[in-house]
């Protein structure tokens, strides 16, 4: 890439032109990012050390100790050591406690199964701002990609009204029917962007709650499991489920009769693990998606319609097309990541499916400042976050909702990097800023 | 001018360095009450970083500055209003969607506790009007008004506050000459009436024209004072520039071949119904170059965005050789073989943040050798990128620095690398030389005349009139969304031309 | 034949108005056969009633003001009708401009009638009532329209409204659920009991109003001091808002007990709230509704005729002019932002003080994007920002109306109707709309 021979002699521009180069470029790539955590995880201790619930302290008592202030400050040694099983709950949630070996794999497997719709969905809107685009959509294209699938997945034998389809054409089907309905709630907000300057954050998220609407009155109606007393669709063909990796054999009492594939199977409790092949779809389009962006001019095109859409369109490129090609792509990929949760984990879709997965998303791809690659660890990061929480909260009763808190104020540090370089007394860093289609218009 | 007159303003020693430039360094001057004083000097020169340092929006490095001969501390244009100074921006400080009045009276408003009396500020507003001779309709929307009439109400916003003296940064760039004549006349009344004027410009007839003292600045500093009455246009621009410049292109007379662009009857309104192109027509053959003169936004822009397509059109035709190119999609209008130098260089003509590399391939990127199959061929890309640095002498460190850390210039010839190099017959150049150094502005020029020799097309817009001039071989005038006329270069002179561009119509025969 | 907006507008009228009516004649069709006493589908009449509030208080049972016997089909044809005309019109002569926003609200607002009709075939329906609930549910949507005009025609984009709203709503409430125990300990005095206790509901609308103006004073702080993009600085609110709201309620507002159970009150205006129709619609609500209304004219007055609007709306269009004109053009933004911020909490209150009591998980429910789409609606103007705001809660109005009547269309269907017409008002009209030249854009000198 680089052509430094060519330098002349007689240049003097300013220091800043010069492509500087450091020993270790993805470390100090990375140290905001980090630090942003750091420091986010950091503020969410004190939260906890404050609002630590009250059956968890010795309470409050005026003969004991006098006052409030006298209470609180009696009670910091309690305080602490809940703040700190707060946080090894967290961690041994998402990777397992370290003094009981069998312990691991099921979390390291958990982290592993929460954060695959993340990279998927991380994915989804790093494309988008990359386009200069803002998806808050990817819940409801998610949602959409999860009801195609089980559409295609539970139903697709009835249609043709044969007991079972090949699951060499059943299981592409019902994951290319996941990618196409979310496809197609990524390109409505698009076309409406590219041809009426409609916004997408507006238009993604009233999306979202139609989409819901949408599950709701399906999963109550044409697709109901008549049979179920929860709100679900039936279950879903075993010829159209993504197999685990390694896991006990299914009972098929427990999913309506289908016996889901596995690649190995164990009767060990340690190794029955809930992880699945969506996470190998996963690695495999963060290539496809980083190969896009680098190496094609489609992702060219994408990268200057969000950098300059003026300069785009007067180099020839197609704007509506590329933006809709964008928000196609987006909507593709979250699609998938409901998909791979209806065929390679639930195996139906219930009322409750997902939650805050948009939001979760846009946080992910910030972090990993759209870079595809970047979202790998971004997403391990933020699933095993996810997992963690809930164990936390039954160790310490903290509400699962302090995760959100962090992920606004890690968003918020690595948005605002010069907070996090002022605590950190770290240099400015060359390079633009995230900046998106800001105007509501044209 | 007597010696012991206490000036309106003294500069002393005023220094200021940027990044990578010494913009001022040790600039000193006077200016006397009732005096127009004018600043010559390119672009670069300083002249406008000076003035913002008096306006208060940038801190000089060192020197001091002297009001009515005290010291003064100017922090922001706040405190320069206060001690009475005033300035006409080059791009008007105007709110386009407020009325004349409440831009006049923003920031000192009359009032009534916090609500706005909007009868006393009209009332104020035409008094002011009527005292210095300056005509504007007090309740009209800004954005709907005349570029010469928004001027002054520039001005009017300044004189609203007291001001004594008064800046102009290039008042004529957007103004066509009589308009012009017309500032000229206000600005004598202004220094008639005891203001003391700066007026900034790089136009050497101009300053000539209407100031009663010059002087000259190159890279950041004073060098030379001069008389109007004594100096000659030629002096000034040795002065200014820093060697003898030549102020014609050399070139040979044109031999025109056939029609290349057909245009007919082009008609467009914009978003709020006002005509903008007005059954425009023109041919532009091989081998010359049409020049289209006008003063800006008179559809010069809409013009060539339709000709490139990008421009949706209601009503006309555009023909390349013969074919139909109404209304395509700019890329397939492009691949028959036109090349384009859009007026925004960095808003349109270039992605900043992009690599010059990258930058190069821009329009050509998704075309053999660069891409091959599905993917980018980055050998090729890169070779272009050598041989196109090279040949159009782009002054960078590497190929792999960002578009925008270059000088005006040197981005203004990475586009004309990348459009003149495709397969052309037709070249489009709108506003090719604006805002870039005489070395780029000289080397463009020459790259234009070239193309024409090889038998191209060429249509050029440009708002200077002594570009236009020097390079066109016949010349077109727009004025109001309409073609006034179009005359050979020889028949093309500066009033004939000026008369056009004020939308005075000449006898038959124009055409 | 170009497709234009105005032409796309009155195609999408036309099918509205011709799948409405095939729908309507299907559903009454169906309903002939389960009743033997209506012989066709022209049979049907929908009633619709104004009811005479001011006799209804001494008798329920007083007859109604009037009582307007339309006849179903007939009606909704005719309006079909009316709409196809009026949309083939626009798609014949494709007007450049003017028409498009008024075809849709009338393809809305009739359309909407229509399903009314439609649902009360054979049945009646109390319009005042209706209507009442149009302004009582747009309320918090034109506050918070009002909030983002004040922010955006300062040259902020707030995104963050919604989140701003919610937190609004829970710490509304806490601090008047807090201030009431703190005031009148574990239960109220028997006096108390029976009124309505203002004291800690108005110590809750100050406490929402606050919280909006410290939510608000990040997103400034972020967007101003540290120049973030808008659109992340205002979604950090939002999520931020997610989180503390979420984290307040499980670990604090449902552990807590407080002695206030009903919030803020019905206050009918006197005589004026007896005046058949007008009465129940503009007299008759409680206070945050009789605020909306004040606000609106309000701020239209001071965005308009006051030194505050005219710099307002100087720095969104041009700060730079503003600034050379001796404005400080960052710190009237943090001001106005943090206004803004402040105008959201009344609306955050609305949700936990007035329009319910109690504070829920994301009660909000996106109202606060939707008050972005109605201040898009109506050109950053408060009036018009008002009228985009009833156009709004009208489909949420027409939906909790028609839960009451056996009805055709699946209940999911009317709920996804306010998000849908948000949808196709933003695309229809915003290419219309012009914002504020600065708004989004960080102000640098």
């Amino acid at each position: 890439m680089a052509n430094e021979q060519q330098a002349p002699a007689e240049t003097k521009k300013p220091a800043e032109a010069k492509p500087t180069k450091r020993s270790l470029p993805w470390l100090s790539e990375a140290i905001v990012p980090l630090l942003a955590i750091l420091t986010a995880v950091l503020i969410g201790a004190v939260i906890v050390f404050i609002s630590i619930p009250s059956n968890k302290l010795p309470a409050f008592d005026l003969s004991l100790y006098g006052s409030r202030s006298d209470w609180f400050f009696s009670t910091l040694p309690e305080r602490l050591r809940v703040t700190l099983s707060a946080f090894t709950g967290l961690f041994s949630g998402a990777f397992g406690d370290w003094s009981k070996p069998s312990t691991i794999p099921g979390a390291i497997s958990n982290t592993l199964v929460e954060s695959t719709p993340y990279i998927l969905a991380g994915l989804a809107v790093a494309v988008t701002f990359k386009a200069g685009l803002f998806n808050v959509g990817a819940e409801g294209q998610l949602l959409m990609g999860a009801l195609g699938s089980v559409a295609v997945a539970a139903f697709m034998p009835q249609w043709f009204g044969v007991a079972s389809i090949p699951a060499i054409i059943h299981l592409p089907a019902a994951l290319l029917a996941g990618v196409l309905a979310g496809a197609m709630w990524g390109i409505i907000p698009g076309y409406l962007r590219a041809k009426t300057g409609a916004h997408e954050v507006i238009t993604t998220i009233m999306l979202n709650y139609i989409a819901l609407q949408i599950m709701d009155y399906l999963i109550n109606g044409v697709m109901k499991d008549k049979s179920a007393t929860l709100q679900r669709t039936p279950f879903i063909h075993e010829n159209a489920a993504l197999p685990r990796i390694i896991s006990k054999a299914t009972d098929p009492s427990l999913t309506g009769g289908q016996a889901y594939p596995r690649l190995f199977t164990t009767t060990s409790s340690t190794w029955d693990l809930r992880i699945h092949m969506g996470i190998i779809i996963a690695f495999v389009m963060v290539g496809f998606i980083w190969w896009l962006m680098n190496r094609t001019p489609k992702g060219f095109e994408i990268k200057t319609v969000g950098e300059n859409p003026e300069a785009a369109r007067y180099a020839g490129m197609n704007i509506t097309g590329t933006v809709v090609g964008a928000m196609g792509i987006s909507g593709a990929l979250a699609g998938l990541a409901g998909t791979s949760q209806v065929v390679g984990l639930e195996y139906n879709l219930k009322a409750v499916f997902s939650s805050g997965l948009g939001f979760d998303s846009l946080a992910i791809a910030l972090l990993a400042k759209s870079n595809p690659i970047a979202i790998v660890p971004a997403a391990l990061f933020w699933g095993a976050l996810r997992t963690g929480a809930g164990a936390m909260q039954i160790n310490t009763g903290i509400s699962i909702n302090l995760i959100n808190i962090i992920q606004a104020l890690v968003i918020m540090f690595i948005a605002a990097d010069q907070i996090v370089r002022w605590i950190y007394r770290i240099k400015q860093a060359e390079g633009g800023k995230i900046t998106f289609n800001r105007s509501w218009g044209k | 001018m007597t010696a012991n007159v206490v000036p309106a303003l003294e500069v002393r020693n005023i220094t200021k360095q940027f990044p990578g430039v010494l913009a001022n360094d040790q600039i000193s001057f006077t200016l006397l009450p009732g005096e127009i004083h004018a600043f010559l000097g390119e672009n670069g020169a300083g002249k406008s970083t000076l003035m913002n340092i008096l306006y208060g929006l940038y801190d000089p490095d060192q020197g001091e500055i002297l009001i009515n001969g005290e010291l003064a501390k100017i922090k922001n244009p706040a405190d320069a209003i206060r001690l009475g100074l005033g300035m006409v921006h080059q791009e008007y400080a105007l709110v386009d969607t407020l009325t004349v009045t409440e831009n006049i009276i923003l920031g000192t408003e009359l009032r009534n506790g916090p609500i706005l009396n909007a009868k006393e500020a009209s009332q104020r507003v035409r008094e002011l009007s009527e005292q210095y001779g300056l005509a504007v309709p007090p309740d009209a929307i800004v954005g709907d008004l005349p570029v010469g009439v928004q001027q002054r109400v520039e001005i009017l916003k300044a004189l609203y506050r007291n001001v004594n003296m008064l800046i102009l940064d290039e008042p004529t760039a957007v103004l066509t000459p009589q308009e012009a004549d017309d500032l000229f006349r206000v600005m004598r009344e202004l220094a008639d009436q005891g203001k003391a004027l700066i007026f900034i410009t790089h136009k050497l007839r101009e300053v000539r024209e209407v100031a009663d003292r010059i002087t000259v600045l190159r890279r950041g500093k004073v060098v030379g004072g001069a008389d109007p009455k004594t100096a000659s246009e030629g002096q000034l621009a040795a002065l200014m520039v820093g060697r003898d410049v030549v102020l014609k292109v050399d070139k040979t007379a044109a031999n025109p071949g056939d029609a290349v662009l057909k245009v007919r009857n082009l008609k467009l309104r914009d978003d709020r119904g006002l005509t903008v192109l007005d059954d425009v027509s023109l041919d532009v053959h091989a081998g010359e170059v049409l020049g289209i003169a006008g003063v800006q936004g008179n559809g010069q822009t809409e013009l060539v965005e339709a000709i490139t397509g990008l421009q949706h059109l209601p009503t006309g035709s555009i023909e390349l050789l013969g074919k139909d190119i109404t209304n395509r999609p700019p890329r397939s209008i492009t691949e028959q073989g036109v090349a384009y130098i859009p007026e925004d260089r960095k808003g349109t003509g270039l992605v900043l943040g992009y690599s010059i590399r990258d930058n190069l391939v821009l329009s050509t990127y998704y075309k053999a050798p660069f891409t091959k199959g599905l993917t980018f061929n980055d050998a090729a890309i890169d070779e272009n990128a050598k041989e196109l640095i090279e040949t159009f002498d782009v002054r960078t460190p590497s190929a792999t620095t960002t578009a925008g850390s270059l000088s005006g210039g040197n981005q203004q010839k990475i586009i004309v690398a990348r459009e003149f190099t495709r397969e052309n017959r037709l070249l489009i150049a709108s506003q090719p030389t604006r805002g870039i150094d005489v070395g780029s502005i000289e080397f463009i020029h020459n790259q234009i005349i070239k193309q024409r020799d090889a038998g191209l097309a060429v249509l050029l817009v440009s708002a200077e009139l002594d570009e236009i001039l020097s390079l066109a071989d016949r010349v077109a005038v727009m004025y109001h969304g309409k073609i006034v006329g179009i005359l050979p270069i020889a028949e093309a002179t500066r009033e004939r031309v000026g008369l056009l561009m004020a939308g005075i119509q000449e006898q038959p025969n124009g055409k | 034949m170009k497709f234009t907006r105005a032409r796309g507008v009155g195609l999408l009228g036309i099918f509205i108005a011709i799948v409405l009516i095939f729908a309507v004649n299907n559903s009454l069709g169906n309903k002939i056969t389960e009743k033997s006493k209506i012989q066709s589908i022209w049979d049907f009449t929908s009633t619709i009633r104004i009811p005479d509030s001011a006799n209804m208080k001494v008798d329920p049972k007083a007859p109604p003001v009037a009582a307007i016997e339309l006849p179903t089909m007939i009606t909704i044809s005719l309006i079909c009708g009316a709409l196809v005309i009026a949309g083939g019109t626009l798609i014949a002569k494709n007007p450049e401009r003017g028409w498009v926003a008024p075809y849709m609200s009338s393809v809305i607002a009739l359309g909407f009638f229509s399903i009314l009709l439609w649902a009360v075939a054979n049945n009646s329906v109390d319009l005042s009532d209706t209507l009442s609930r149009v302004v009582r549910l747009g309320t918090p949507i034109a506050i918070g329209a009002l909030a983002g005009i004040v922010c955006e025609r300062s040259g902020v984009v707030n995104i963050g409204i919604e989140g701003m709203m919610l937190t609004a709503a829970c710490f509304g409430y806490a601090a008047a659920a807090i201030s009431a125990r703190a005031i009148y300990g574990d239960a109220l005095p028997e006096s108390a009991v029976r009124g309505v206790v203002w004291m800690p509901l108005i110590i809750g609308i100050l406490g929402a109003i606050v919280t909006g103006g410290m939510m608000a004073a990040l997103h400034a702080w972020l967007s101003i001091r540290f120049k973030v993009d808008q659109v992340i600085s205002g979604t950090v609110i939002n999520i931020m808002a997610v989180g503390i709201t979420g984290f307040t309620r499980t670990n604090f507002l449902l552990k807590f007990e407080s002695p206030l159970r009903t919030g803020l009150p019905q206050m009918p205006l006197g005589p004026l709230a007896d005046i058949p129709l007008l009465g129940p619609i503009l007299f008759d609500h409680k206070p945050i509704t009789y605020l909306m209304i004040l606000m609106v004219f309000g701020l239209n007055f001071f965005l308009f005729r006051t030194v505050w609007g005219l710099r307002t709306r100087a720095i969104g269009e041009h700060p730079k002019a503003a600034d050379t004109v001796g404005i400080n053009v960052n710190r009237m933004r943090y001001r106005n932002v943090i206004i803004g911020g402040m105008i959201a909490g009344v609306a955050g209150a609305w949700f936990s003080l007035e329009g319910s009591f109690g504070f829920d998980d994301g009660m909000t429910s996106g109202q606060g994007f939707i008050s972005l789409a109605a201040m898009i609606f109506g050109k950053w103007n408060p009036i018009g920002a008002f009228g985009g705001s009833l156009l709004f809660s009208s489909a949420d109005a027409l939906q909790l109306k028609v839960q009451a009547y056996s009805f055709d269309l699946p209940s999911q269907f009317m709920q996804m109707l306010p998000y849908v017409v948000t949808l196709i008002v933003l695309a229809g009209v915003i290419g219309r709309a012009r914002p504020p030249a600065a708004s989004g854009k960080v102000y640098e000198k």
